[in-house]
Order: structure tokens, then sequence, then C-alpha cells
């Protein structure tokens, strides 16, 4: 007979429902990338959920843990989707592939797998794979209408699964570096700010098309924030953090420093703030522990794009400050009820 | 209006209280036979004070108090007692313990009840009737009440300010509280008073949730009816806002310090049974003998019965009709309540409610997953703990830590498991932890002891051999003394032989006396009790390794 004891219930809600509404909330975020950008990210999250599922179950496998349970889970698949919108979806189908693999085998199992990585997995994988293949990672898609040609899905497949691109048509004329990348590259040629946000490939508030996307994600993370799968603090810690370092250095020289709208609309600023950074078992556990967190990855993001080696900061600044996460909860415990002090210790994981 | 405070965490179950508030509170049946535990209150089990073959009359006393913390037991109604012996009663080790059996004759006779003026009684008198009445918390802690009245001896200085009387019944599914308030809410505020007077409180609050608007309508009216002047105030509904620490943070704001007593912040806390209890044992002379007791969940007509102590639970069960599908039952809630192993169990002063489970109302938790620092736990701590390291350091059996982070002020009330996505079964393994720590503290007392037995026994052989040396060495000198003198007959038992015959049969006597009063270990010259006590704890305790060692539960299939 089943163990028996108190409390004889509980919420009906379990892991693989949680992962399952977070992937949910990444829906509209894609559906814009779609229609800005074409059904290429389809391809690559499809690899990714497959790569990601096959790995979970051949580690399971080999940690002589039961698959059924853990496939059914969703988090395997919720870090592949991660690592697929991180990177450019036109790239040869590899890059995804060994990228997600990295997740799930090293970032993820070789740690003790579920709820015991101390790194955010898709954020080990993109940090793999930009170190590894920088090349392919800068290969981003150009927006409809702003590219000299525009495949088909078929010329995407072919170029995604045999490298290969119609006659006649470079890869340059397809892809084009991120609007992040190319502020960063046209400042350091001393072009003005305003002279380069008018090139086509801006917006109203940053990159056209990867802006939308943004905003996709921003009404993913509200749903999550509705449905009380997040809580508030990280991504108003993160968003905070990166408005106002945005904003002191945007105030003090405008003509250098972009507004920090277009930091909060660029690259992977909002499906870090509600996707990537929420990642509970890598981030810290209470609520001051939290902001911390989030506050000091908004600043590092914001310091590695204006002043770092990478275009993007987020990626970094997640791992970076994942590391701090064992100290930030060591020195953030709440009051016990009827003390007048936290608890000491040394919190978090031993 | 008074301001209500808010305690951190918490959480909404459903409540499930309806199906058993439909019909007034009915008597149950007088049984064939009564089991009367000798232990139904937290402390020292009663004496019992009865033989075999006694009748008894109703409201008699049958056990009395033995040591501080103590209770008295009643004969529930008139008949005969035909057995004084060990039986099961519903105690989560499952163990017998020794009851009273009674045959009732059906008369139902009255010992002679004495009402007293509470207002004319010294306070000393007044809680020895409690105590002689056996009123204890019928919350669930069932602390006997007369020594939460006690004067705060170590500091006399210190007032109690404020008299808390808990309605709040916050665990799901439960509603003696609620019927008792609705049906009898004037003796409730006649015994706030008494509580109140002995206490020489200043206020007195009474804290119902607010899912519980006709208790609530009526306590007011009682209040108003008695012309005294009690508040009575809806709290928000939100388990577990019963817990006396937790009410008393909602309606005054204060938190009783970890390790402390609410009297130590000038607040004392009583349930509204006790108080209606108090109030039965001092205004009609009825000591407490029988309790309003729910029975709901997978039965035909879910429902409150007034039921006599020592009722079997299968024949107030039945009263209620239970489903053809239940499979087992719940005494107490379904947050905090304990699993029967078999209904031939008697009613008990703690006995609040009695639910029929079956796997459709409650299903068994699916297999548990690893943790994944959701902290959910964290947000629904009541005592602002952090579940998740807890769990963790339990799990590792990393003791010092989890008690370095508070395991302690863990009140055990579930919400961690309640809301837990990776259903893990925390409040086990924090059961488990503080076992575990406790046993470790007795084996150190245990070991601190006979290490000084141990010493002081050394010191005491190198002491005698010491002594024996000086006396024979003071004894060869008299000798020499004595020999140039005549060698008269010495007196018989003077003869070296004798005496040295004597100093052994001392020395064997002392040894055995020793041994006897030392026993080299608490395991042995155990009852078979004892014993089968021991073996279960320690079952219990290898099934939570196990649980502890699986990151991943699977039940077999």
């Amino acid at each position: 007979m089943a163990a028996f004891f108190s409390p004889f219930i509980s919420k009906p809600d379990n892991v693989s429902q949680i992962m399952l509404k977070v992937l949910l909330a990444l829906i509209p975020g894609i559906a814009l990338y779609v229609w800005y950008f074409g059904p290429a990210i389809l391809v690559s999250i499809a690899l990714a959920s497959v790569t990601a599922l096959a790995t979970e179950a051949l580690m399971l496998k080999l940690r002589n843990r039961p698959v059924a349970p853990f496939l059914k889970d969703n988090s395997a698949l919720l870090t592949g989707w991660l690592l697929a919108l991180s990177i450019p979806p036109l790239a040869p189908w590899w890059l995804i592939v060994v990228g997600t693999a990295f997740c799930i085998a090293v970032a993820k199992h070789l740690y003790g797998g579920l709820g015991n990585n101390m790194f955010n997995p898709a954020m080990i994988g993109f940090a793999v794979l930009i170190i590894s293949f920088p090349v392919p990672m800068t290969h981003w898609l150009t927006p409809h209408g702003l590219g000299q040609v525009e495949l088909t899905f078929i010329d995407q497949l072919e170029y995604i699964f045999l490298g290969a691109l119609p006659p006649g048509v470079t890869l340059d004329a397809i892809t084009m570096a991120t609007p992040l990348d190319t502020l960063k590259t046209r400042l350091h040629l001393d072009e003005s700010i305003k002279h380069i946000l008018d090139m086509p490939i801006y917006g109203r508030l940053a990159g056209q098309g990867s802006e939308m996307v943004s905003w996709g994600f921003l009404a993913g993370g509200l749903y999550l924030l509705a449905t009380r799968i997040i809580s508030w603090h990280v991504p108003v810690a993160y968003l905070g953090a990166l408005f106002i370092t945005a904003g002191l250095f945007h105030l003090a020289d405008p003509a250098h420093y972009v507004t920090p709208l277009f930091h909060w609309f660029s690259g992977a600023a909002m499906i870090g703030a509600f996707f990537i950074l929420t990642d509970p078992v890598s981030g810290p556990t209470t609520n001051k522990g939290k902001l911390i967190f989030a506050a000091g990855a908004g600043l590092l993001t914001y310091l590695i794009r204006a002043f770092g080696g990478f275009p993007d900061g987020t990626a970094f600044a997640t791992l970076l400050m994942n590391i701090c996460v064992p100290l930030i909860v060591l020195y953030t415990q709440p009051r016990i009820f009827g003390r007048k002090k936290p608890a000491p210790g040394n919190g978090g994981k031993p | 209006m008074r301001p209500l405070f808010a305690f951190h965490g918490g959480i909404h179950p459903p409540a499930n209280k309806a199906q058993s508030t439909q019909l007034p509170v009915l008597r149950a049946p007088l049984p064939a036979k009564l089991t009367i535990p000798l232990r139904q209150h937290a402390g020292e089990s009663a004496k019992p004070v009865v033989q075999v073959g006694d009748r008894v009359l109703k409201g008699q006393l049958i056990g009395e108090p033995e040591g501080f913390i103590s209770s008295s037991i009643h004969a529930p109604t008139s008949g005969t007692i035909t057995a004084v012996d060990p039986q099961a009663i519903p105690h989560p080790s499952g163990l017998p313990d020794l009851c009273i059996t009674l045959i009732p004759d059906g008369k139902d006779e009255w010992i002679a009840r004495q009402a007293v003026d509470y207002r004319t009684l010294p306070a000393d008198e007044l809680r020895h009737r409690l105590r002689m009445s056996g009123i204890v918390g019928l919350g669930g802690a069932v602390f006997p009440s007369d020594i939460k009245l006690r004067p705060l001896r170590d500091h006399p200085n210190k007032i109690i300010d404020t008299l808390i009387i808990n309605g709040a019944e916050c665990e799901p599914y439960i509603t003696c509280d609620d019927m008792l308030m609705r049906e009898r809410a004037a003796d409730i505020v006649q015994g706030a008073e008494m509580l109140r007077f002995t206490l020489a409180a200043r206020e007195v609050l009474i804290g119902i949730e607010d899912n519980k608007p006709e208790a609530i309508a009526a306590m007011r009216r009682a209040v108003a009816d008695s012309g005294l002047p009690f508040e009575v105030l809806a709290v928000p509904t939100l388990y577990p806002g019963g817990s006396a620490k937790h009410l008393i943070k909602v309606l005054t704001g204060l938190e009783v310090p970890s390790g402390a007593l609410p009297t130590d912040i000038g607040v004392q806390c009583f349930n509204v049974a006790t108080t209606y209890s108090v109030a039965r044992a001092l205004a009609h002379g009825e000591p407490l003998i029988s309790r309003i007791v729910t029975v709901t969940g997978n039965v035909h007509q879910p429902r409150n019965y007034e039921a006599l102590l020592g009722t079997p639970l299968n024949e107030l069960v039945a009263l209620s009709a239970p489903l053809p599908d239940t499979a087992r039952y719940i005494m107490g809630g379904p947050m905090m309540g304990m699993p029967l192993d078999t209904l031939a169990l008697p009613l008990v002063k703690a006995g609040n409610c009695v639910i029929a489970a079956s796997s459709a109302l409650f299903p068994p938790a699916p297999p548990a997953m690893p943790c994944i620092r959701c902290a959910r736990c964290a947000q629904v701590c009541p005592a602002e703990l952090q579940p998740m390291d807890l769990y963790w350091f339990a799990r590792a059996k990393d003791f010092g830590k989890a008690q370095a982070f508070s395991l302690f002020d863990c009140i055990e009330c579930g919400a961690c498991s309640y809301v837990c996505p990776s259903h893990i079964p925390l409040v086990q393994y924090y059961r488990f932890a503080k076992s575990e720590i406790r046993a470790r503290e007795q084996e150190k007392i245990a070991a601190d002891k006979a290490r000084e037995r141990h010493e002081y026994r050394e010191l005491r052989i190198e002491r005698e051999k010491q002594e024996k040396a000086e006396r024979l060495a003071a004894k060869e000198k008299a000798a020499l003394a004595a020999k140039p003198a005549a060698p008269a007959t010495p007196p018989e038992d003077a003869s070296p032989e004798n005496s040295a015959q004597r100093k052994i049969q001392a020395a064997l006597d002392h040894a055995q006396a020793q041994a006897a009063a030392v026993t080299p270990k608490n395991t042995v010259n155990l009852s078979p009790e004892q014993l089968a006590e021991i073996a279960k704890i320690e079952a219990r305790r290898a099934h939570i390794r196990e649980l502890a060692q699986s990151d991943v539960e699977h039940p077999k299939e």
C-alpha cells in the first residue's frame, strides 16, 4: 500500500505542468519570430526538442534513473527551446544539436539532473556555441522586407540540413549582424547614435522585427506572472537595473549611449527577464536574493553590451550571477516567525 | 474596528466544510461498551482509581492525574467496569495503552454535580477543579488547561493582557467548533469570562475564520446578550490561521518568540471547545466526558455528533454510513490528521474529526520528483522557514545544519507539502530529522550519564583501595602494639577471618545493590509493549531512510 500520511491533500499541480505553461508562454514570441523572420526558427526548435528529449533519455538510462517520469517533466524541452531561441535560426543543423546535447548532458545531468544544476543549462549551451562556433553564431536572419533576397522555407531547410544556398545567393545577402552588434561595431567607427539608428534595420524602439519578438516574450512573461509561475522579483529587478544603468549612461552622453528602451527591446533582455533568469533551479530561492541576483544580471548585461566583447550580455550575465547564488542565498535568509534574526548557516546548497 | 495583522504564507485548500454543517449536532446513541484510555492528554497518564467489577456513575472520577502535567478521566455514563488493561488507542504509534472498559447500564445516572461560582473561589481552587474535571485543550494538543491558567511564578509582575478564544478552525473538513459556536455560543462566552477572570486578563478576543458567518453571528449575539466587553473578530480564512501563534499574530500583531510561550508576551489562548467545557465544569459541575466530533468525507451523511469519550469509532462512523469505496480513515483534518489503521478505537478528547477516505477523495500522491527549488514552500511557510533547504539538510542527514536553520520552528502544518509541485513528502522529512535529532540528544545524555557513572566508580574503587590499605596498616600497628600484653581471648567477631568474611559479604551486598541501582542500558528489562514500540519506530525510520535515499519515489506496481 502506498504511504499514507498527512497532509493527505495536495495542490493539483506538478513540475510537468509548470514547465508546460512556460513553454506555452513562449508561443507569442515564437509566433512573432515566425512572422518577422520566417519559419526557420520552427526548424531549430524542432531539432532542439528532438535532441533534448533524446539526450535526456540517454542520460537517464546511463544514470539508472526512470526515463518516463523525467521525460514527461518538460524541463528538457524548455532548455532546448530557450537555446533555440537564443541562437541564429538559419544555421547548420548540427549547431543546435551540439548545443542542446551539451546543455542536457553536461550542464544538467553531469551536475545531477533536474533540480541540481548550478548553471542555467540553456545559457551554458549558448556560451559553448558562441565560443566554439563564433561564425555561424553571427549569421542572423534579416527581417522580412529588408534583405536583398528572401529564402523560401524549402531554401532554408536545404541550407540548414545540406548547407546549400540557392545559386547566386550568398549568406551575407540573407543574414545580418544583430541590431546590438551593428550598433556596437558602428559606434566603434565613431558614427553617431542618431545616424546609426536611421539604418533600415532599426525600428521604433530597437531592431526591426526583433523588437516585436521582445514584445511577444513580454506578453508571455506577463502570463507567467499572472499565473504565479514566476514572481515579480526577477523581471522587475533585471529590467529595472538594465533600465537605470542604460538610462544613466544615456543621460550622461546621449550621442554614444542608446536609450534604456532600446536595451529592453534588444537581444535577449525580455526572454532573459521572464524566461531565463527566472529558472528556479539555478537562481536564488529568497525574494531578496532574487532582487540582488537579477539586478546584478541587469547591470552585467549592460556592461557587457556597452563595453564587453560580445554584442549581447544576457547569457554571460546569467552565468556569472549563477555563480553568486549560494552566497546571495546565504546573506538574504529571511527572518523566521518569532525570531529577531534570520537563521545562520550557509543557505542554499551546502 | 480593530486592525488585523497578517502572517507570512498560508494556503487555501478546499474547505469541504459545508457538507457536515447542514444538520444540527446529534447526540450519538449510548454504545454497548465504552473503552476509556487513561492517556487522553499531554503529559503523564492518569492513574486508574477503580477496579474491575466497580459500579460507577456518570461523571465519576475513574482516573486521577499523576504528576504535574496530567489530567483526570471520568466515567462517561453509569455502568460497570469490566476491564482495566492495555487496548488499542488512536495514537501515531498504534500501540496499545491502559484503558478502562465500561459496560453502560443504560440509566445514565449522574454523580452529584456541584456548580461553583468562579468569582468566589480562590484561583488555586478553580484550577484544581478544572484539573479534576479533566479539562484539556480540545483544539488538538490536549494540554491540561489548568496549567495554562497558573500564575507566572518566575515572572510575578508579568500579566496576561489579552485572552484569545480560538474559533478559527482552519483545517479543512472539520466543523465541530463551528457547530459548537452556532449552537452553544452562550456557554462559550460564559467559559471565556471564567478564563478571563482566572487570568485577570484585560481583554478577550474571539477569533473566527470568516468562512463561518453563522458561528460569527451566533457568537456576536451571545456576547451582546452577556453584556461582556468581548470582541468577536472575523479573521481571513487562511490555513494554518488556527495555529495559536498565528491567530495571536493576526489578532494582536504580536509574535510569540521562538521557544517561548504566549504568556511571555502577555497573551493566553484557548480553543472554543475547551472554553465550553470550562463553563460546563464550573457552572454545571460536569467533567469532560463527551465532545463534538465531525464525521465526514466519503460518507452518506456527513454531520457532527456529540459522543461520549470512549465510544468506538466504528459505531460513530456507522451513524454517517460510510460509502462502499471507503478505503481508509483519518482522525483529524486532512492537513495534520493521523491515519487510522483500524476503526476499532475509542473516541478520545483529541478526536475532533473522523474522515472517511476513498482514493477518489484522497488520491495517493504522485511519485516524488526532485526539488526544483521553486521555493513555493517558502512562499507558504507560516513559520517563514526555507523548507527546500531544510529538506536538503534532512535528506543529507545534515542535522546540525537543519537545526541551525531552525528546523524546530517548523509546526508541521503541511502547507509546504501541499504546494510542492514535485510532491515531495516534506513534512515526513522534517519529522524524521526531528526524531533523529531528539534520539541523538537522548543518546548523548545517556552517554554522558554513563561516563559520569564510570568515572565515579573508578574514583570509588580507588578510594576504597586506599581506605582498605589504611585500615590494614592501622590494624597491623594495633596488633603489634597489643602483642606484648597477655593474649586474652579476643572477642569472636573481632577475629581476622570473621572480619574479612564480613567485609567480603558487605562488598558483595554493595556490588549487588549497585548493579540493581544502575541499569547499564535503558533498553534492557523492557516490557513487550516497549520493545514493540522500539521496533515500530525503527521500522518507521527505516522507511524514511529509504525515502531519503531514492531520488524519485515510485510505488511498486
